[in-house]
């Protein structure tokens, strides 16, 4: 068959493979519904939850898309499509795809017109991530069982065992927000810094000087503040007033979106 | 003779199922597309390729399974691991879920709300990610304005910021010495960015649970 990005044939099989893995998310989306209703949980408790993880995905697959928008330029519609609905990131894909289209000599941004060339991107793209894919299904069990164990020897150690651990995912990206906290003194006398980057494009390796202004480290720093602000209003709204108290359940989503809306002002501003 | 199976055993099982079936799907389909199109790999770079990205993101993938098993319950892991984006997508929103529902990660009620909040959350990516590709002609231009690139930039901090608020005030003991810690290795290690965040976050998760079990044994929790 005559190759090319976008041939419907790639687009039939990612459909199927996409409806499969949808398959798997209803078929435990239901059976832990009946569990819920066999177990008595409150019905609207549930119905809350469906509703705010619902919204709250919008913002995030919204940048999802961008990403399939992104890699489309050399991958066509269909793997980009196929590769963000499965395992994987957007930054993952991004770095992914260019490593194998380096190996391959391929200039990022041009269209892929090789068919042997395209499936050894695909090659590369699926086997780097499937770490994942491969062990979760072998060791799950195992894992949560050593787990469970922690919690049911003493229940109020499991408990602070549990909030440990998500507290210090937080802290791993709160950190992360101020990485480029020091660009603030590392500039120069007109406010700029030197980002030397080392880039590859099509196999050969050029250095990439860029300048950014000292204060644009501060901006996702400005950007986590605002949301967390717009959280705890919301968190206090809907504790004192009693018409808010429908805020507790978009509280993610709302403080998401203002911390993205934000960014736009603040990196004209500091950018 | 037919042993009656718990509800996790049950996930258990049909997870291992589910799992491997769509594991050898998704591993099988460059497979398939090299033979619809009558071509084979180029050894030499996919070799190269495979270098140059496999080895890190399988070191993630490894320590991955073990930081979010206990945050996203059996059924959330299974799901999560097939569908992907879990530290910007799945777990902030079970986390949430979790919190909201005033239930644990460890209990029953727990690992069903973060299964429901995960497949839900799956279930909407896959419908937008489908109707943006069908608008894709349209949306390009919406999804590629400059103007509108800050805000897809800085997603992470945006979520973050709500979701710390929520467990920093409810653990204000406990979060000190693991948000000092990352603060000083962030700002000044230089090789901590945006891409090697997802190595922090085991560092992060261990160091927090040995200061909480030093703290707990003292008696200052």
């Amino acid at each position: 068959m005559k190759f090319s990005v976008n041939h419907p044939i790639l687009f039939i099989m990612v459909g199927a493979l996409i409806a499969i893995v949808l398959a798997q998310s209803v078929y435990f989306l239901v059976k832990a519904l009946k569990r819920a209703k066999a177990l008595g949980m409150d019905q609207k408790k549930i119905k809350k939850t469906i509703t705010s993880a619902a919204i709250f995905t919008i913002a995030p697959a919204v940048a999802i898309l961008v990403g399939v928008v992104a890699l489309s330029k050399s991958l066509g519609v269909a793997i980009p499509w196929l590769r963000l609905s499965i395992i994987g990131s957007l930054s993952y894909e991004i770095v992914a795809s260019k490593n194998a289209m380096n190996a391959l000599g391929i200039s990022s941004g041009t269209t892929v017109a090789d068919a042997s060339a395209f499936v050894t991107i695909l090659w590369v793209m699926t086997l780097s991530i499937a770490a994942g894919l491969i062990l979760v299904p072998l060791v799950t069990k195992r894992i949560q069982g050593g787990m469970n164990k922690i919690g049911m020897k003493d229940k109020k150690w499991g408990e602070t065992f549990n909030n440990a651990m998500f507290l210090g995912m937080i802290s791993a990206f709160l950190g992360y927000v101020f990485c480029n906290v020091d660009r603030l003194w590392k500039a120069d006398a007109n406010g700029l810094v030197e980002i030397v980057e080392k880039t590859e494009d099509a196999g050969v390796v050029t250095e990439v000087v860029s300048y950014v202004s000292s204060t644009s480290g501060l901006i996702p720093i400005l950007v986590m503040v605002i949301s967390a602000v717009v959280m705890a209003i919301c968190g206090v709204l809907s504790m004192k007033v009693n018409k808010c108290k429908w805020l507790t359940d978009y509280a993610l989503p709302i403080s998401l979106v203002a911390g993205m809306t934000a960014a736009i002002p603040l990196t004209n501003w500091l950018g | 003779m037919k042993k009656q199976l718990t509800y996790l055993e049950s996930v258990h099982r049909d997870g291992k199922i589910w799992g491997l079936v769509l594991c050898a799907l998704i591993l099988l389909f460059p497979l398939v597309a090299s033979l619809i199109f009558g071509a084979y790999p180029e050894w030499s770079p996919l070799l190269q390729g495979l270098i140059a990205t496999l080895p890190m993101y399988w070191a993630v993938g490894i320590i991955e399974i073990f930081t979010y098993v206990p945050m996203l319950g059996a059924g959330g892991t299974y799901l999560s691991f097939v569908t992907g984006n879990i530290s910007n997508l799945k777990l902030p929103c079970a986390v949430d879920a979790m919190e909201r529902a005033e239930v644990k990660a460890s209990s029953e009620e727990g690992e069903i709300i973060s299964t429901i909040a995960i497949a839900v959350s799956s279930i909407v990516t896959t419908v937008i990610v489908v109707l943006g590709v069908v608008l894709i002609v349209p949306l390009t231009p919406i999804l590629e304005a400059p103007a509108l690139q800050p805000a897809f930039d800085m997603i992470l901090p945006a979520l973050f910021g709500g979701l710390a608020v929520v467990f920093v005030s409810k653990n204000l003991k406990l979060s000190i010495a693991p948000i000092i810690l990352m603060l000083i290795l962030f700002i000044f290690v230089p090789a901590l960015n945006e891409s090697t965040v997802g190595i922090m976050v085991p560092v992060g998760v261990i160091f927090t649970v040995a200061v909480a079990r030093i703290m707990y044994k003292k008696g200052l929790l």
